[in-house]
């Protein structure tokens, strides 16, 4: 773009409130921007609108209290949430999980990851003005909720895993509904290229839009499949393994520029990795317990300090817990990827067009209430 | 049929008032009809069945939701200008009811079949910029405000090349009768022998009537609803139904232009009426404009300014230039 037409004229500049009731923040994020026509001088994204307390709640509740909250931050990858806190707290307290467990987890932790993706997917085409991919996504999205309210009981924030396992025990209906989904969805992947990534509009919306380089996702600590995008195969799932995701054999997919198609093309390779993933689980899938026999209710973990990184749908994650050797813990902090996500917006909204804060916006895929928590 | 019927009308006053009368009565109908039907394409393109509960497959959803419309509370935001944000949804409905008067349905359907009928159809639709960049405004609010102007752009870069286009169809006839032109093909349609005018003809009237993916003033996902983002009630409703009956025209245009009107295919009219020939093109038509909008993303507005300004003027300019040399050897 020309460097000129990025020279504000003072007083041609008018701020325009995006959000907090926008049809595309997803959510209640507002962003302010000031604009010089549709051209974006500054914006500075206002959070807080989402804000409950979760951290504050984690330190009046017991550890088991707490997991509910857990799949309420990040609704979308919400089970990925409880696994990770489980981890957590298994670490605290040296808990041992039955191997059945473990793979479950893996199972269902990686059905909602790619559920997390497709709804990403859909929501970031109708963001670009097209209406129908999104009815389709949530058509394959609905299986999987389908098969995680079969174990779990609930669709969205599913409370599943269990210190020292996980709540109940999966069934063979439901390992045939997840190798039934995954040839569903390998199926589907012809359409949504023929009608998504092959589109010359689309093509022309998201490339080179919204660049966020290796440097700037750095700097900003940018992390998931947006510091993914940017050529960094940073994924906590291969560099830090927790549970068992070392024994499956899995890669890490990276982009190169960093612009919003390769956010996409990154995130869509992830679902197919996911697929892999889920495959080799449940071909591995030993038989056993599906949790420890003693149930965790009321645990004391030993006095210290504790971080448990993991890898959420939208990147690194973490629960920071501090125990003061009670029943509560005394400090209960978690480490967001969205909050480093939306940092870079300021940086990488300067100078765009309107319509392309909304590509840009819609495409490191934020999920506020997890940024407010 | 239609013959007795247009010889009872007689001519002059009684003809265009009875007319206008017609028009009104179908327009409304048809713009909710459309509606339906929109919905219908949209349900059925996205794997569900769209409409159901209202009438026989929905069919009545549009009636029962225009009642509703007339009966909801007509909001001003207190700092519109009040008199052009009243007018602004009045203005915009105007000019499509006079685009019918010159609208050839059949041999002897033409209100009035004017020597400068096509100029008055393009005249007229112009206007409709106009209020909206009147509604946009008045609503003092910076999304309709910001639809208003990518509007008045958007309107201005598409003129060119669809006047154009249609200029080449208008060199081969030696004519601006509707009646005229569509007679001329009676063999061949003009979409075989302007098949390059025809193509600009449908993407600049596409991007006329405001729908995907050219329909950046009222992006939803950017600026919420764009110039009618302050109207409420059936002052929002005018809006959407002009638009649906813009769509009728601009494809009644284009079946009357490219695809042969009245008249069915290499002069076969297979024993339908030519009322039946032109409806059936221009529904095809409308249907094409409704399968875009569900099926293309959003083009951003810079994007959309070059592919007119840099392809489709240059492209009918040197199509108008080919047909003129033509033209003029045969």
């Amino acid at each position: 773009m020309d460097e000129q037409l990025l020279e504000p004229v003072r007083e041609n500049i008018y701020q325009l409130n995006l959000g907090p009731q926008h049809p595309s923040t997803h959510g209640v994020l507002r962003v302010l921007l000031k604009l010089d026509g549709e051209y974006i001088v500054e914006a500075e994204p206002v959070i807080g609108y989402g804000h409950r307390g979760h951290e504050k709640m984690g330190e009046n509740h017991t550890y088991l209290q707490f997991m509910p909250n857990t799949s309420r931050m990040d609704y979308l990858s919400g089970l990925i949430y409880n696994h990770g806190y489980c981890l957590a707290v298994e670490k605290m307290c040296g808990i041992e999980v039955p191997e059945r467990a473990r793979y479950i987890r893996v199972i269902c932790a990686e059905l909602n990851r790619i559920s997390s993706h497709l709804l990403w997917f859909g929501t970031y085409v109708m963001d670009l003005g097209g209406f129908t991919p999104f009815l389709y996504c949530f058509d394959d999205r609905e299986q999987i909720l389908d098969l995680l309210d079969g174990v779990s009981g609930s669709r969205l924030t599913y409370s599943y895993c269990r210190f020292g396992g996980v709540n109940r025990d999966v069934d063979d209906a439901f390992v045939a509904g997840a190798r039934r989904f995954i040839a569903r969805l390998r199926s589907r992947w012809v359409d949504y290229h023929n009608l998504v990534t092959k589109n010359v509009i689309f093509i022309h919306r998201v490339r080179d839009v919204g660049i966020i380089d290796r440097d700037l996702a750095l700097r900003f600590g940018v992390t998931g499949p947006n510091l993914r995008a940017a050529g960094v195969a940073y994924d906590l799932r291969k560099i830090e393994p927790y549970e068992v995701y070392d024994r499956f054999d899995f890669e890490v997919p990276i982009g190169g520029k960093g612009d919003a198609q390769d956010r996409y093309h990154v995130r869509l390779a992830e679902m197919e990795q996911s697929c892999r993933i889920i495959e080799q689980a449940i071909e591995a899938l030993p038989a056993g317990r599906f949790r420890n026999e003693y149930r965790y209710q009321h645990v004391t973990p030993p006095k210290g300090d504790y971080y448990l990184g993991f890898e959420s749908a939208r990147g690194a994650t973490g629960y920071y817990l501090v125990s003061d050797g009670s029943r509560y813990p005394y400090r209960c902090h978690i480490r967001v990827p969205s909050f480093g996500n939306l940092q870079v917006l300021t940086e990488v909204l300067k100078g765009t067009m309107v319509a392309d804060a909304i590509s840009i916006l819609g495409s490191v895929d934020l999920v506020i209430p997890e940024i407010d928590r | 049929m239609t013959e007795t019927v247009v010889a009872a009308a007689g001519s002059g006053w009684l003809r265009i008032i009875i007319g206008l009368i017609v028009v009104l009565l179908f327009s409304q109908l048809n713009a909710l009809f459309l509606v339906w039907l929109e919905r219908k394409v949209a349900g059925h393109i996205q794997l569900r069945p769209g409409p159901m509960e209202v009438g026989p497959h929905g069919i009545l959803q549009t009636i029962a939701d225009g009642i509703k419309l007339v009966g909801k509370e007509l909001i001003t935001p207190r700092s519109a200008d009040r008199i052009l944000f009243v007018i602004a949804p009045v203005l915009v409905f105007m000019p499509v009811l006079v685009a019918f008067l010159v609208l050839p349905f059949d041999q002897h359907l033409i209100i009035r079949d004017m020597n400068v009928g096509l100029l008055l159809i393009f005249a007229f639709s112009t206007f409709s910029v106009l209020a909206i960049l009147l509604g946009g405004w008045a609503s003092n609010n910076k999304y309709a405000l910001l639809g208003a102007i990518r509007s008045v752009a958007q309107n201005v870069a598409y003129e060119i090349p669809l006047l154009l286009s249609v200029m080449s169809v208008v060199l081969m006839t030696h004519s601006f009768r509707f009646s005229e032109i569509v007679a001329a093909q009676h063999r061949f349609w003009f979409i075989f022998l302007q098949p390059v005018a025809g193509l600009i003809f449908f993407i600049a009237a596409t991007a006329e009537t405001n729908r995907a993916p050219f329909d950046i003033p009222e992006a939803e996902s950017e600026l919420i609803a764009g110039f009618h983002t302050e109207y409420s009630g059936m002052r929002f409703g005018l809006f959407f139904l002009a638009e649906y009956t813009n769509m009728f025209i601009v494809s009644a245009v284009a079946a009357s232009l490219f695809f042969g009107g009245w008249q069915g295919p290499f002069g076969f009219s297979l024993g339908l009426p030519g009322l039946v020939w032109f409806l059936i093109k221009v529904y095809i038509l409308l249907f094409v404009l409704m399968w875009f909008r569900w099926t293309f993303p959003r083009v951003r507005f810079d994007q959309l300014m070059n592919f007119s300004w840099k392809v489709m003027i240059p492209l009918s300019l040197a199509n108008l230039l080919v047909t003129a040399v033509v033209v003029k050897l045969i």
